[in-house]
């Protein structure tokens, strides 16, 4: 048998420390940031040096009806968590789907841009420096968009399995950070490679 | 009693000024070293012939001198403090418990924090000084570019090609003729480091990087490669030949000569001109004009073959020309594979051209 | 004032099988047992890591040596220092932090018990793969195809032009794999001091190691990301037919040392910094004081994290930057001197005015003091950028180096063996071999790194697999390889008094140093559950105010 003794005051103040899952998420959020900086300075840094190829101003043109997509699909999932934590579940699911709609749309949106960019104007990550840069920092974007959906995916099956309930609300506000933290990353991407860059 | 305390005291504090002495030790043997054996064959960043080597010394002195005066106060300081307040054998209470001092944590903010203004203004005049130099009417202008393992210098204005051995005219204060160096590289990165002359520059590629030299004294000066290249980055040597203004000005007639010809070789020279050799070496005045290798018109002017691994000599020419990986094990030049007859042909040949 | 006393039943595990005990160990999430996997793992590499250092040093002995051929030699480097950094350092630290960090905020484990466990799995996985390449792969010069492209990697050398075959990838999938961990336990760190701490303690109460593995997690975030993302680039040049550093399509081999760097620069930060939080545990504690100056040496190390991020371009002072590029990284890096000298007076500060008991971890601790000090001047040396000129690429940087990491770091983290080792396993570690194995690796690192600063002001650049005779090189190598040996001695000493204490050392009780932060408040080895009752804390020395209530820490903090 071992024993300690640990002396205490006897009224404890209140002692409320933040949440680990945002501060863990805000710390993830961070070490992409830093990742995502690196390919927007490789991008700029190579703005104008390729020896070759198609040019952006030739090919790029503005993905004006994603960019909306994926920006409204901020709104929603910020409305779903709101529903969720008012104890409306129904429409937390409702919310939520729309989001993984709009984030599809956006998804699809890039895959056609992208098909448009290499089989009509020759553009692969292997032709010149644009081609690497751009292909690199959209397509590290949009892995980030599909992880995103993936999980939102999961949660929708869940959602529709009954088990979401009102004080999951928290989680889901934790992972809408990231699902912001993704369309904060396209504004920056959006204005280097297509107004900037262009 | 005393004695035993006595020698704990040493015991404790016997390591580290011990290391200490071996540290000062070292410095002064090597001190002696450079200024003995002061021959050009040791590349002592101490003993500089040229400009920018002389500025570093200086700021370095004073670099030293600063960090030394630092290093001496603070190791007394802890010197002082493991001797003086260590726990001697009674078993007292604890020392008062001491949190922290605001003035002194002030004091020793503000020292250093000056310090590192003084050698901050030091150290960028030097840089300005030597990055920022402007290129007299008199300079000679030398490209160097760097390859996997070896080194191509060209002289454009003089219209003369050489490997690994930079010949430079002596440049004195009255009348200057420093060498300013246009550094350029063919594939990986390399670095241009003759330390008695100047500190390094790196040979990056699809990048121009310029240093200069103006050495005060002939003679021959030694360095290598100092950015890790590849398999033979060790062997990437450098040599620096400061001429007098005569000598150098012979030299450049010579360079810029091309092959002599001689019927006594005609054998060598026509194995030289079917083989391989021509799609990597040049030998001007003849077919053979590859770039890919160092360009062997004057290869005999030159003291040692494959960018310093090994004396110029017939015997080594051959064991190179036969097996490059004999002499430096994975160089790029292939072996030739020749029965001895057309060996020695060839290698007679390459005599010839001084 | 209320104090409770709790009785604890000691679980008798009895002789459980040996295959349920390693399966315990294999899917732990336990932030002890981590720790513990972390820390052994790391010692495995250390000794692999030395062997790779005697082989190389034993080639350098004399000129033309021809112990080992070229390719084998350039492997040897890359490896070495891959490892030591990655495998070595890293693991110890990260297992140091996950062992003490809850134990010392009063909790009972880290924020995210299973991202701990997976991300010690990764990093395991990194270093297995790294490995693996001795015997994997088929490069263009054989069987075994380790990199032998520098630690660095610079391009165009890690080109698939001028590196055909797969030992760059693995060198790059290595530390991506691995990066990844490290992410993994720094967002834990990170979340575990900010979200876990107990009652009472406060950021400006919780033990100076906490706050110092705070900073380290917060660099790491924002340092091994860049790294993570060039290693992309460089994946997608080799395999996609990228340009990312492909000088003749118009890329940049500069880019890769910028992105490098600013990964390179703030990961020695990240190395040393927790090596400052042991010996500003390590040192009160046997000086009988407090730490000297709490809050100074909080700002002084959340300083230093900032700054050590605007300094990277120091390694690349000779590529031929513009001199206001160069003035401008020269003078980043001698600011950062400032802080970090203030740490020093700081410990001195602490000795000051103590009464100093020279246990084991305590001389290492003034070992790392006295080389901490040596390799930061140095380090100002070659921040004063046309001395660096000189001095950089050389055996001097080589020097520099290794006396932060051995001198320092090793020495700091071998105090924290000592010291740690009695609460890890409730035995204490035998004093007459660890005074024999600091005093043996004192002699031998002095003698190796201390000399080994020569040769490079005589010009011997690094990374050659042999050099030139005639140039005042020779006798230099030659005692420095012999310090190596004297070294190697002592680090087997070492891992021989870690197996005999672990069986036979003395038993050490809860609290063998009389200290004072909350890991020795309970037993040797901790319960599972690590404290009965979450403490309540007043001060930043809980057990000074227990062991002294009629004078304690909270009255003057």
């Amino acid at each position: 048998m071992s024993s300690t003794a640990i002396a205490r005051p006897p009224i404890e103040p209140e002692w409320a420390l933040p949440s680990r899952g945002r501060v863990g998420m805000f710390s993830l959020i961070a070490a992409e940031a830093a990742i995502f900086t690196i390919f927007v300075v490789a991008y700029i840094f190579y703005i104008g040096k390729s020896l070759s190829g198609p040019l952006p101003k030739d090919v790029l043109e503005l993905p004006i009806f994603g960019t909306f997509c994926l920006l409204s699909s901020s709104l929603t999932i910020h409305l779903a968590v709101r529903a969720l934590r008012n104890a409306k579940v129904g429409a937390f699911g409702l919310w939520w789907l729309l989001t993984i709609a709009l984030g599809a749309i956006f998804l699809v949106g890039t895959g056609r841009e992208w098909r448009r960019l290499i089989f009509e104007k020759g553009l692969t990550v292997s032709t010149n420096l644009f081609g690497t840069t751009y292909y690199s920092l959209v397509g590290l974007h949009a892995f980030h968009v599909t992880a995103g959906l993936i999980f939102l995916t999961i949660g929708m099956i869940f959602t529709l399995l009954g088990k979401v309930k009102p004080e999951h609300s928290e989680r889901a506000d934790i992972f809408s950070l990231y699902w912001h933290f993704v369309d904060v990353v396209w504004v920056v991407v959006f204005i280097v490679v297509y107004v900037i860059g262009r | 009693m005393k004695c035993a305390r006595h020698q704990k005291v040493w015991g404790r504090v016997g390591g580290p000024v011990a290391g200490v002495f071996i540290l000062l030790a070292g410095v002064l043997l090597a001190g002696s070293q450079c200024s003995a054996a002061s021959g050009p064959a040791i590349p002592s960043i101490f003993k500089p012939e040229s400009t920018p080597a002389d500025s570093i010394y200086s700021l370095s002195v004073l670099v030293l001198a600063i960090t030394g005066l630092i290093f001496v106060i603070v190791f007394g300081l802890i010197l002082y403090a493991v001797i003086k307040f260590r726990r001697r054998s009674d078993d007292g209470p604890e020392p008062p418990q001491v949190y922290g001092s605001n003035q002194i944590e002030i004091a020793w903010t503000v020292i250093p924090v000056l310090i590192v203004l003084v050698l901050f203004m030091a150290t960028a005049r030097v840089i300005h000084a030597i990055q920022d130099a402007r290129k007299p009417d008199g300079a000679i202008e030398v490209t160097v570019i760097g390859h996997q393992f070896w080194w191509e210098i060209r002289y454009p204005e003089l219209g003369v090609v050489t490997a690994n051995e930079l010949h430079v005219p002596v440049s004195d204060t009255s009348h200057p003729t420093p060498t300013f160096l246009k550094l350029l590289s063919a594939d990986t990165d390399h670095s241009f480091w003759v330390p008695r002359l100047a500190g390094k520059t790196d040979l990056i590629p699809n990048r121009v990087n310029n240093m200069w030299i103006d050495p005060h004294e002939t003679g021959v000066y030694v360095g290598q490669c100092a950015q890790y290249c590849g398999m033979q980055h060790a062997k990437m040597l450098l040599r620096v030949y400061v001429d007098s203004r005569e000598q150098f000005e012979q030299w450049v007639q010579e360079e810029k000569k091309s092959a002599q010809s001689s019927d006594s070789v005609g054998e060598g020279r026509r194995i030289f001109e079917t083989t391989p050799c021509i799609n990597c070496h040049t030998v001007s005045g003849t077919v053979a004009d590859g770039r890919f290798g160092p360009d062997l018109t004057h290869l005999m002017s030159r003291d040692t073959i494959a960018s310093g691994a090994a004396e110029n000599t017939p015997e080594n020419l051959k064991a190179w020309i036969q097996d490059p990986d004999s002499v430096k094990p994975g160089s790029l030049m292939p072996a030739m594979k020749l029965n001895d007859h057309d060996l020695d042909a060839l290698t007679a040949y390459l005599e010839t051209l001084r | 004032m209320a104090s409770e006393t709790i009785a604890l039943s000691v679980v008798n595990h009895g002789a459980r099988p040996i295959g349920d005990r390693l399966h315990e160990w294999v899917v732990t999430v336990d932030h002890k047992k981590l720790g513990i996997l972390y820390i052994l793992y790391a010692l495995m590499f250390l000794v692999i890591g030395g062997i790779e250092a005697t082989i190389m040093r034993i080639q350098l002995i004399v000129p033309h040596n021809h112990f080992v051929s070229p390719e084998v030699f350039n492997r040897m480097f890359t490896m070495h220092g891959t490892t030591m950094i990655f495998f070595v350092v890293m693991p110890f630290l990260f297992g140091f932090a996950n062992y003490l960090v809850p134990l010392m905020i009063g909790a009972r484990d880290m924020a995210f018990p299973r991202l701990n466990a997976f991300s010690f799995w990764l990093m395991a996985l990194g270093g297995f793969l790294l490995y693996f390449s001795f015997v994997g792969g088929n490069g263009l010069y054989g069987a075994g195809n380790a990199p032998d492209v520098g630690w660095w990697a610079y391009a165009p050398l890690t080109s698939r032009a001028f590196s055909p075959g797969h030992s760059t990838d693995y060198w790059t999938l290595a530390l991506l794999v691995s990066g990844f961990g490290s992410i993994g336990t720094a967002i834990n760190i990170i979340a575990t001091i900010l979200c876990l701490r107990c009652p009472g303690m406060t950021l400006g109460k919780m033990p100076l190691l906490a706050w110092l593995n705070l900073v380290m997690a917060g660099m790491v975030i924002l340092a091994v990301s860049p790294l993570t993302a060039a290693q992309m680039m460089l994946s997608i040049d080799r395999y996609l037919g990228g340009h990312f550093f492909d000088t003749q399509a118009g890329g940049s081999a500069t880019i890769w040392m910028h992105f490098f760097w600013i990964f390179g620069h703030p990961e020695v930060y990240v190395l040393v910094i927790p090596a400052f939080a042991f010996a500003s545990e390590i040192i009160p504690v046997f000086s009988r004081k407090p730490i000297f100056g709490y809050p100074v040496m909080v700002a002084a190390t959340v300083c230093i994290g900032f700054v050590s991020m605007s300094v990277w371009a120091h390694h690349m002072f000779t590529i031929g930057m513009n001199s206001y590029a160069n003035s401008f990284f020269a003078i980043t890096t001698m600011a950062v001197g400032v802080p970090t000298g203030i740490k020093i007076f700081n410990w001195i500060g602490t000795m000051w005015g103590g009464k100093i008991e020279f246990k084991t971890p305590m001389l290492f601790c003034i070992g790392f003091l006295f080389q901490f000090l040596i390799a930061g001047l140095t380090g100002i040396m070659l921040g004063t950028a046309p001395f660096d000129w000189q001095l950089g690429g050389s055996y001097f940087v080589v020097a520099h180096f290794h006396y932060m990491i051995v001198g320092g770091i090793l020495f700091a983290l071998f105090g924290a063996f000592y010291y740690w080792f009695p609460k890890i396993t409730g035995r204490m570690l035998n004093e007459t071999l660890g005074k024999l194995h600091f005093w043996l690796l004192l002699i031998g690192f002095h003698l190796t790194f201390d000399v080994m600063h020569i040769p490079g002001l005589l010009g011997m650049p690094r990374r050659i697999y042999t050099y030139e005779p005639g140039r005042g090189w020779e006798v230099w190598n030659l005692i420095v390889t012999i310090g190596t040996f004297i070294q190697g001695i002592a680090m087997l000493l070492f891992v021989a008094n870690l197996i005999f204490s672990y069986w036979k050392g003395l038993k050490a009780g809860n609290d063998p140093w009389d200290a004072w932060t909350l890991e020795w408040s309970v037993s040797s080895p901790p319960p599972e559950y690590n404290f009965p009752r979450i403490p309540v804390v007043k001060s930043r020395r809980p057990l000074w105010d227990i062991k002294h209530p009629e004078d304690p820490d909270w009255k003057y903090e």
